[in-house]
């Protein structure tokens, strides 16, 4: 726990004002810029021809690539909310994708059984998702650890139940509802503009990253971080943690919604995959593949799982695994279990995810020359 | 009468079915503080094993008689070697590590089904069971499926020989010891991680035989069954109170009639969410569960 804590304050602190070591200057001032030099490219990339073999099928200015970097995006951002819970909270929900779902059915009900305008009907849509959350997290944070895990999974499962039973024809049970292409801003609609689409995407990803960033840093989310490392001692300070607690938990809910109306859109309607225990799941996988806690970790977790989640699909239907000897074969062609294993791996070797691993490699090596200093001297 | 006899029965047998996973899990929880989303697959690995068995690919067994025995046994068999061996390569490297534990069994919760579907498809197979259990009895002029009443019984058996072992055997006490106080057990220079094992071997036959049994109540199996009624698993754990064998019992059997009953007298499928609004108003009202113990 205390290793992580300094890694954390190392990543997410303010930038430290003393003087930095000499011989890493320069670079952290180069480095300091990444976001806004990756930002910049993340939002010219429309208009870029360039081929990416092996990483996308077009060149990236093309719809299906584009299609495929928001769908990044989107979940980057997705997992980013959803780290506000894990990472910052300690809460582990199960039952992320019920806010999400909520976002995209409740928007898309508007438009398509109110007629309501787009705008009218998001907001609408963005509220249900928020209330929803409010309810639902002020009944399951009555339990704590993981009996809350429990609860929210639980009532994510009755969401699903619901949206597959498809009650009154509202949702359309297992096939999921079609966006209506006519209610929609024309700009939003159609392959050509993937491109508007992607730049969605994007602006939800920024926003979602700012809103963490900016709570986070904020005297509630110091308390989260109490929270996380020891609920027992907020409360000893006189703070009741319940209050903390739900306003991170609609907090998450509400950025969750607005992300299932980016998914609306992206994919032109609402799917039954989005209320499952296994996209929640997935969420899961994505923070813990990434980094939980960190301010990047969620984000390039989400990146790295949907595309690879969409490479494996491609790779469980080549010619390639079809030829294999039938034990190699049957696992490979389940995405699921590559990712399943692909966590328990994670989780075992990889403690802190992705965005950790330099800073582990960087102390094993500097516990390495000081070894080998200490060896010198002696 | 003879609808609510039969509500009654059915509502009891998926109560039975519950309770199976639920009390693995539950001891599980109590002493290890891990929540295993691997269960669901424990109890897939069961079904799928007897299933295997039954259909003749196991010199012996088969769909009937004592051959349908013997395919029960060698499914819950199965299901308790994988849980020793989750327990020993998943779990135990981890021990320092409770949220960890929880986050690797999700891993093998989403790997296994999708590895079974691999290997016998994703749609659902027919289950085969002895013609004896197939068919109904009269009861108070109600024809109840004779399924429900072998799983009723494997509850109680099941219930019972928990609660000798928790009771009288000194395994037991370390188990209740340690879901009382796990670091005065091992205090005490008694071997928590043993009993670990133990448990998680417990709570994966267990799981299995329900998974066996749960087969003949559905009349199929497919990969995605262990994992739905492991949620439902985990709203008994919770109603029942966690770590409480007896708890998740009771809750069990609530859970069950009232899932069924909702089921019949409301729309289809309205008895799972009266279930999940049952979790809440309990939680409303009693945080800790029926029988109040600390979650």
């Amino acid at each position: 726990m205390s290793t992580a804590t300094e890694t954390h304050d190392r990543t997410d602190g303010p930038p430290v004002t003393g003087p930095p070591r000499p011989a890493a200057a320069t670079p952290a001032r180069v480095l300091r810029w990444w976001p806004a030099a990756a930002l910049l490219a993340l939002a010219v990339a429309p208009f870029s021809a360039l081929p990416l073999p092996g990483l996308l099928d077009g060149p990236v200015g093309s719809p299906g690539s584009l299609q495929l970097l928001a769908t990044c995006l989107l979940f980057g951002a997705l997992a980013t909310g959803y780290d506000l819970l894990l990472g910052r909270t300690g809460l582990l929900s199960f039952g992320h994708a019920l806010y999400f779902a909520a976002g995209s059915y409740a928007t898309n009900m508007f438009l398509l059984e109110a007629g309501l305008p787009f705008a009218l009907a998001a907001v609408l849509g963005l509220c249900f998702g928020t209330a929803l959350a409010l309810v639902l997290g002020s009944v399951s944070l009555r339990v704590t650890g993981i009996g809350f895990s429990m609860v929210t999974l639980a009532f994510a499962q009755a969401g699903s139940i619901l949206v597959s039973r498809n009650p009154g024809g509202l949702t359309g049970g297992e096939e999921g509802r079609a966006a209506p292409a006519g209610l929609l801003p024309s700009g939003l609609v159609g392959i050509d503009n993937t491109a508007n689409l992607y730049w969605i995407a994007l602006a939800y990803l920024v926003l979602t990253l700012g809103v963490v960033h900016w709570a986070v840093r904020s005297p509630t989310g110091r308390v989260w971080e109490g929270i996380k490392e020891n609920e027992r001692r907020v409360e000893v300070l006189g703070l009741k943690p319940y209050g903390f607690k739900l306003t991170a938990f609609v907090l998450a809910g509400a950025l969750a919604a607005v992300g299932g109306l980016v998914h609306l859109l992206l994919t032109g309607g609402s799917t039954p995959q989005t209320t499952t225990s296994d996209f929640t799941l997935s969420l899961l996988v994505m923070v813990v593949l990434g980094g939980s806690g960190t301010r990047w970790g969620p984000m390039v977790g989400g990146i790295l799982y949907t595309w690879a989640d969409h490479r494996l699909g491609d790779l469980a239907g080549s010619g390639a695994v079809a030829d294999l000897p039938a034990v190699l074969r049957v696992p490979l062609s389940q995405p699921l279990f590559l990712l399943g294993v692909l966590f328990v791996a994670v989780v075992h070797l990889l403690p802190g995810g992705l965005t950790r691993l330099p800073a582990r490699l960087g102390a094993g090596r500097r516990a390495t020359a000081n070894t080998s200093v200490e060896g010198r001297s002696s | 009468m003879s609808t609510i006899v039969l509500l009654t029965m059915t509502g009891l047998g998926l109560g039975a079915l519950y309770f199976l996973i639920a009390s693995g899990l539950s001891l599980i929880f109590g002493l290890m503080d891990v929540l295993n989303f691997a269960h669901g697959a424990l109890l897939s690995i069961g079904a799928y094993g007897t299933w295997w068995a039954a259909s003749g690919n196991l010199p012996g067994a088969g769909p009937g008689g004592a051959g349908f025995a013997l395919a029960v046994l060698f499914g819950t068999a199965v299901g308790t070697v994988a849980a020793v061996l989750l327990e020993l390569a998943v779990v135990r490297p981890l021990y320092t590590r409770p949220r960890e534990q929880v986050l690797a069994t999700v891993g093998v919760g989403l790997a296994v089904p999708a590895l079974l579907s691999g290997i016998w498809g994703p749609d659902a197979l027919t289950f085969p069971g002895p013609e004896a259990l197939s068919g109904t009895f009269g009861l108070l002029g109600a024809h109840v499926p004779v399924n429900r009443l072998v799983l009723i019984a494997a509850a109680v058996v099941v219930l019972v020989a928990l609660r000798l072992f928790l009771g009288r055997t000194r395994h037991g006490l370390v188990v209740r010891a340690g879901v009382e106080d796990r670091a005065m057990v091992t205090a005490l220079g008694i071997d928590v991680r043993r009993a670990f094992t133990l448990v998680f071997a417990i709570g994966g036959c267990v799981a299995a035989l329900g998974g066996a049994l749960g087969g003949l109540y559905f009349g199929s199996v497919d990969p995605r069954q262990g994992t739905s009624l492991l949620i439902f698993a985990f709203v008994v754990v919770v109603t029942g109170g966690m770590g409480s064998v007896t708890g998740a019992a009771v809750a069990a059997v609530v859970i069950g009639l009232v899932q069924q009953f909702a089921n019949y007298y409301t729309a289809a499928g309205l008895g799972d969410l009266a279930v999940v609004v049952l979790l809440g108003a309990l939680l409303l009202v009693r945080p800790r569960g029926l029988t109040g113990r600390l979650a």
